[in-house]
């Protein structure tokens, strides 16, 4: 860590802003895939053009999320080779066949139904249609199974032996691999934090065109949801992260300990650390502000139950506790935010006041990005956390990269930045545009809309197409 | 002894992942290379829809190729891509470009000439860097103690320039006689105009790279030109010499699928030749695909996946083609 040009540190800024970056799309786009679904298969039991009208709406913005996520996540697929080639050699016979199969299963279900759900609306029959739709979300589901499963496993490494070149291979049952210690757990936690990030983003569009017009049907309705959504899953979601952070204590002690900020053991009970400044020098939090007895309640159901603390692991096995710790601090408080935002909405809705609740919706347009916040400060919080290792305890970071010199790594970090800043950035602009459109404007139904060009637009002119075949 | 069919096997499904890619999003590229010398207006949105609900699935075999890589032949891989990174980051960027125009050249009239900019810029960076990496196998790269041993630009050579220019040419080709076969009137005979001088630049470029390769190495040279390997050899080239007549004939007819097909056929041809050039190296000229293979646990595991779902993809991916199958047509497009 001497210099700035130190390869490892620039193959790790590469790889963290890379990830980052592409793990937003999809944070938004498989909560947005499975909220696409229903919104179809509502419109196709009640009839009731609002559904059509809303589908078509958050279609558009799909379309252009999911462009962005497919673009940043083939640059990923080829980042383990590009700039952790040794991690790829070592790791590769055990996680190259999940990636292989995160394809197989799942990439080319979500491309190979996308066209027909974006394109096919008057090509094919209603239920083909909504065939479709719902193949592409459950594509964007089982995506996510495979790719957590591959990162679970290097955090809680089973089912493995070592070859005599370093290889890791397994050595006994896939299935063992597959479902290791702590899968479960961050599936159901990284899912869930999926359909909230994509319930307070829709409840904030949601909330901002009440704000200029409190009788739109569309935005009534995408508001009502997404707060339902918000009052169902967040508790479920904190019980999750729970769970979550009890088997990490098992597996991970190490990761938990930076978390919580505790650099000595408790034997009589350790206090929840709200805040303060983690100083690993001297090992100590300063200007700490701590509830006595809580930590140990949380982590161990019992506020007398013994802790330990990072000084009694060597040092060289610590990750950097700062950011572990107040990337926590984010994430947990944001998940309260919503967990507050959510017993507003009720309280709002009991009195019949959802619509017209000003301050709510004001706060809900404040908390639209969150969700995607808490999700990049959660995999922040697991992925340094399980420095300085790729491999938990087995494989460093250090030992995991290419054979590239600084100077190559500077400049493609640098080509990576100025270009994701410049497209993605319109990319997000273009979807903010879309946004600033008033939903439920009079939108044709999928059923009879124009053959559509390669936007997403319909055309202004209706014209019954039958298509030419010769 | 298993172990080798299995191995064998990989290589194979890898080649045919290859292969299914660099024809399917070739034509994506080459009409993303041809897009300047369309007409703006109703000839460049007819390409460009004649490509959107496809090139998604297409560039998927991409993902497949690398990660397959990865997962059965981990040597190769982590060899392979630090020995072209510059190409690599450079694909990948322009593959994003790539991308995000088709969404957003719609979303914005104002920059459309702007993102249709980026469509082609792109689209060649891409061709060009996947035509050097080509280059940069055949011609062999540095490897010690199973890293790759090299500098960052080693790859950078006459012959990996010869190779990238002859992919774009390649690409292109494709690129217009997908056009012919999906639009009709002016932009047709547009796309017949190009694919007709496309196809002999291409064949240009197929002896140019035929020609050069042999001298890359000894070994090349055996294999081409001693008996009994040419037994296997002379096919090649005696086809691809058909193959040419059909196409040119199928040009002159006016025929709709015929340069299309025989385009991808002369691809397929290219493909073999480079084939028996590489094999049994998956990095020339010291690591076999035996050295690079994964255990037999993970070829195993894979494969009985693979054996079932790539049919299904390739069964719901056809689907997809047909469903929009037929001349892409400019009506109700603004």
């Amino acid at each position: 860590m001497s210099s700035y040009f130190d390869p490892l540190l620039l193959a790790r800024a590469q790889f963290a802003f890379t990830v980052s970056f592409h793990f937003i799309f999809p944070s938004f786009s498989i909560g947005l895939a499975s909220y696409l679904a229903v919104l179809e298969a509502l419109w196709l039991k009640t009839g009731r053009g609002v559904y059509a009208n809303l589908f078509r709406y958050w279609l558009k913005v799909f379309a252009v999320v999911f462009g962005m996520g497919v673009v940043s996540g083939i640059v990923m697929s080829y980042q383990f080779g590009t700039n952790w080639s040794e991690f790829s050699r070592r790791a590769g016979p055990i996680v190259g066949p999940l990636m292989a199969y995160e394809v197989m299963t799942a990439f080319f279900l979500e491309a190979g139904f996308l066209g027909v759900m974006l394109f096919g609306a008057n090509k094919v029959g209603k239920g083909l249609h909504f065939f479709a739709t719902c193949m592409v979300a459950v594509g964007t589901l089982i995506s996510a199974t495979w790719i957590i499963s591959v990162n679970s496993w290097m955090h809680t490494p089973v089912g493995y032996a070592i070859n005599d070149q370093g290889q890791f291979i397994p050595s006994g049952s896939w299935w063992e691999i597959v479902f290791n210690p702590s899968f479960p757990y961050r599936l159901v936690h990284t899912v869930l934090a999926s359909y909230l990030t994509t319930a307070f983003i829709v409840g904030a569009v949601g909330a901002w065109h009440l704000l200029r017009d409190r009788s739109n049907l569309g935005s009534q309705i995408m508001f009502s949801m997404a707060m339902w959504m918000a009052v169902l899953v967040t508790p479920l979601q904190i019980m999750v992260g729970d769970q979550h952070g009890l088997n990490t204590l098992e597996h991970q002690p190490i990761k938990v300990l930076a978390m919580e900020g505790h650099y000595h053991p408790s034997p009589e009970g350790a206090p929840l650390i709200l805040f303060g400044l983690p100083d690993s020098e001297n090992a100590r939090i300063r200007h700490e502000v701590s509830i006595p007895y809580l930590g140990s309640l949380i982590l161990k159901h019992d506020p007398f139950a013994p802790l330990p603390g990072l000084t009694e692991y060597p040092r060289e096995d610590w990750p950097p506790v700062g950011v572990v710790f107040w990337s926590f601090r984010i994430m947990v408080g944001i998940g309260l935010a919503m967990l507050g935002v959510g017993v507003w909405s009720l309280i709002a809705r009991y009195r019949d006041r959802l619509f017209d609740h000003v301050w709510l919706h004001r706060t809900v347009v404040l908390m639209g990005p969150s969700g995607l916040v808490a999700v990049i400060a959660g995999w922040v919080t697991t992925e340094v956390g399980r420095q300085p290792f790729t491999i938990y305890g087995l494989m460093r970071t250090a030992e995991s990269s290419s054979p590239l010199d600084a100077p190559a790594l500077a400049a493609s970090l640098l080509a990576f930045v100025i270009v994701y800043f410049c497209v993605f950035g319109a990319g997000v602009y273009y979807i903010f545009r879309l946004w600033a459109n008033v939903p439920q404007r009079k939108e044709e139904l999928p059923s009879n809309t124009p053959q559509r060009s390669a936007g997403i637009t319909p055309a202004t002119s209706i014209k019954s197409n039958p298509s030419n075949r010769r | 002894m298993e172990n080798m069919d299995l191995t064998v096997m990989w290589a194979c499904i890898i080649g045919f992942a290859v292969f299914a890619y660099v024809v399917m999003d070739g034509f994506d590229l080459g009409i993303g290379i041809l897009f300047p010398s369309l007409k703006v207006g109703a000839e460049r949105d007819q390409a460009m829809n004649s490509i959107a609900p496809v090139w998604d699935g297409n560039e998927t075999w991409l993902v497949l190729g690398g990660g397959g890589l990865m997962a059965m032949f981990p040597l190769a891989f982590s060899i392979l891509l630090p020995a072209t990174y510059p190409l690599m980051v450079a694909m990948l960027l322009g593959l994003v470009f790539r991308g995000v125009a088709f969404e957003f050249r719609w979303r914005d009239p104002r920059h459309r000439g702007f993102w249709d900019l980026a469509f082609t810029t792109g689209s060649l960076v891409a061709a060009l860097c996947q035509g050097m990496t080509l280059g940069a196998i055949l011609q062999g790269v540095r490897v010690e103690e199973n890293m790759y041993a090299g500098n960052w630009l080693d790859w950078l050579t006459p012959f990996s320039v010869l190779t990238g220019v002859s992919v774009v040419v390649g690409y292109s080709l494709l690129g217009s006689t997908w056009l012919i076969w999906k639009t009709e009137g002016e932009a047709q005979e547009h796309a017949r105009k190009m694919a007709l001088s496309l196809g002999v630049a291409t064949l240009v470029a197929l002896v140019l790279v035929s020609i050069a390769t042999p001298f890359l190495s000894i070994e090349y040279w055996q294999k081409w030109f001693a008996l009994p390997h040419m037994l296997f050899t002379a096919p090649v080239p005696i086809l691809v010499a058909l193959s040419s007549v059909v196409f040119f004939r199928g040009i002159k007819s006016g025929s709709d699928r015929i340069p299309f097909f025989m385009a991808l056929l002369l691809f397929f041809l290219g493909f073999v030749g480079l084939g028996i050039s590489v094999l049994p190296y998956s990095v020339p000229p010291s690591v076999t695909i035996w050295d690079a293979a994964a255990p037999r646990e993970s070829q195993k595991f894979l494969l009985v996946g693979t054996v079932f779902i790539v049919p299904i993809i390739l069964t719901y991916s056809a689907w997809a083609y047909w469903v929009f199958r037929g001349k892409v047509s400019d009506e109700g497009y603004h």
